[in-house]
């Protein structure tokens, strides 16, 4: 129990501190005063000023003071307004179930088929299996997110020009106006190809990682024990091979959410979802330091809660974590 | 000693190196990467002079007039050919795409590399330092690298671009390398700490040599093999996030170009006109395929027992 409550402690610390470097690096390198500037009309200053105090962006006030009201509002759970003067919680709302349904199938699925493939890969070293993957997951962890999305995106139009029907949708969350049965299906079929473009990075990554601390469980002493005693190959892979292998996977699985959420913000533009991280990309070209600010605080929660999940994983599988 | 051991000794050293280059050379898969890279390099540096026109748009030789005359697809876009100079066709605007995508390449390669230079730099002093010593320093620098961690440097990188976007490119080199060194610390860390209990270290501590010697003079040189790997596969990851962040036009910036800014540009018509962003995008895969495969290529050469690759 000690345990979890350390990090615990740990983590909250390092949300506040990195929430309010994010707020302070926004604040200070983000104009919104820009916004208003070479309008014509030309917008008073006197108005000007008082949209900006309104939305507590007022650059003419102590940065200080300014992250002072901020935080006395997060506190009390409303994270401010929007440099369009609307409410950053509202907005919240509606975009956050967009990328977590992105992200959570992303990191689950790519952990999933990532130690699968790492776990049969090292199995059948050097054989057909290992090579087909391995390669391909060279070719993939070569591409950058934007360039898988894109292609998936050239691969869809010409299967569904193939097929003579729309199979993959490339924009959008689901086609409007429909309900029921038809909607779960359209929302698949509109799924697919930005959770394949999300997830086809974390397979080659953790794939690779996966295969690697396989190959040396294989060879430990440990696995030629279980042998030893009598146990089959398969069981003893499974008894006490895969356990000792994950278990580097879930630090991994730590550092790579951070990855798989810059990621989404690619996949999110390019296919027209309107999730967390279009919003960031958005937010930042029109100096929505509040917007910024939320997106941060978000980040830093799901980066650092995929930390002490990873944790607490390594000490359920790994029984010497716990005694330290 | 006599002088025959001596040359025997000589001998040993030399042959390391050799050991090393030999077994990189028999690495198929490595040979094919720097064959790559030399090629891409090649072409980054040639590419100017093999083609009439230039990148930059404001120049006289930057714009074809004539491909809007010539253009079947309307504005000023030609399809790759030979025969009127333009190997990579031409842009909406009558720009050359080949000239273009030879100045992409070479920002992108140049940002890359000095971004690993850099990063692998403060990996290994920051690593070094907190491996060397331990204790309160220790503890204090991998907190520094926890919370420099927790945000995704591409979110800090994009909020600072304003910064970095008036005041030029090296700024941004100088970012990215802040922001991209983390990782590769913790190995050097872990690598230092066994290192510190190795008896030419103590014995350089017991004879009084100051911690910043032992560090820059026996730790460093001591681990230039995990330096050199990391360096190298540092190169492509730079690369990555240089490219992606000028795809969503948060880093290198019109009026110049990288690949990243170049896709983008190009993504836009790509069903319809794929020249534009086919040999941006099939440079870049190529360019960090080739530096993975050097760099696990350099890995096997330097410590061919490694299964695990990197160690953390």
């Amino acid at each position: 129990m000690g345990f979890i409550a350390k990090r615990f402690a740990n983590f909250l610390l390092l949300v506040i501190i990195a929430t309010t470097a994010g707020y302070l690096l926004a604040a200070s390198a983000l104009n919104p005063r820009e916004n208003f500037l070479g309008r014509n009309p030309p917008v008073p200053e006197n108005t000007i000023n008082s949209i900006l105090t309104q939305v507590n962006m007022n650059d003419q006030d102590p940065v200080l003071q300014r992250y002072g009201t901020w935080v006395g509002g997060v506190v009390k759970g409303d994270l401010g307004k929007t440099i369009f003067s609307e409410s950053v919680n509202e907005e919240f709302k509606n975009r956050i179930w967009v990328s977590f349904r992105l992200l959570i199938l992303g990191s689950i699925l790519g952990a999933v088929f990532g130690v699968l493939i790492g776990v049969i890969s090292a199995v059948r070293q050097y054989k057909f299996f290992d090579r087909t993957f391995g390669y391909s997951s060279y070719i993939i962890l070569s591409t950058p997110v934007f360039l898988i999305a894109i292609l998936l995106k050239f691969f869809a139009v010409f299967i569904n020009e193939k097929l003579g029907f729309t199979l993959f949708y490339t924009v959008g969350l689901n086609t409007p106006e429909i309900s029921g049965f038809e909607l779960f299906v359209n929302s698949l079929q509109h799924m697919i190809l930005p959770t394949l473009s999300l997830t086809l990075g974390g397979i080659a990554f953790y794939s690779r990682w996966q295969r690697n601390s396989m190959l040396d469980v294989l060879g430990s002493d440990h696995l030629r024990t279980a042998r030893a005693k009598g146990l089959t190959k398969r069981q003893a892979l499974f008894k006490h091979g895969l356990r000792v292998a994950v278990l580097p996977m879930a630090t991994f699985f730590a550092y790579s959410f951070g990855l798989l959420i810059a990621g989404a913000a690619f996949t999110e533009s390019i296919f027209g979802w309107y999730g967390m991280g279009e919003w960031f990309i958005r937010a930042v070209n029109t100096n929505d330091i509040n917007s910024v600010s939320a997106i941060v605080l978000f980040t830093a929660i799901l980066v650092l809660f995929a930390g002490f999940l990873a944790d607490v994983l390594t000490a359920a599988l790994d029984p010497r974590v716990r005694i330290r | 000693m006599s002088e025959k051991k001596l040359n025997q000794a000589k001998d040993e050293t030399l042959s390391r190196r050799q050991l090393i280059v030999r077994r990189f050379f028999r690495n198929k898969s490595a040979v094919f990467g720097l064959g790559t890279l030399l090629f891409i390099t090649a072409l980054a540096v040639l590419g100017p002079y093999l083609t009439p026109w230039t990148w930059d748009l404001s120049k006289e030789n930057g714009l074809d007039f004539n491909a809007f005359i010539d253009s079947p697809y309307g504005g000023g876009l030609t399809a790759p050919s030979f025969d009127d100079g333009h190997y990579f066709g031409t842009s909406q605007v009558g720009g050359d795409v080949f000239a273009q995508t030879i100045r992409g390449l070479q920002k992108s390669l140049l940002i890359g590399l000095l971004v690993a230079v850099f990063s692998t730099s403060i990996a290994a002093i920051v690593g070094a330092t907190a491996g060397y010593l331990m204790g309160r320093t220790d503890k204090g620098l991998m907190w520094l690298v926890d919370l420099l961690l927790v945000l995704p440097s591409f979110l800090i990188l994009a909020i600072l671009s304003r910064w970095y976007q008036s005041s030029g490119w090296l700024l941004l080199v100088v970012l990215l390398a802040a922001f991209n060194w983390m990782i590769t610390a913790r190995i050097v860390r872990s690598v230092s700490m066994s290192l510190r209990e190795r008896d030419f270290i103590r014995a350089a501590r017991y004879m009084g040599v100051p911690t910043r010697k032992i560090i820059s003079k026996h730790l460093i040189p001591n681990m230039a093999s995990l330096l050199i790997i990391d360096g190298t596969l540092n190169v492509g990851g730079a690369i990555l996030s240089e490219t992606g962040l000028s795809y969503l036009g948060f880093g290198v910036r019109a009026p110049d170009v990288s690949l990243g800014s170049l896709i983008a540009e190009g993504t836009a018509s790509a069903l319809t006109y794929p020249w534009l962003f086919m040999f941006s995008g099939g440079l870049l895969i190529l360019t960090v395929l080739a530096i993975s495969l050097i760099g696990d290529g350099l890995r096997d050469a330097f410590d061919p027992g490694s299964k695990s690759g990197r160690k953390s």
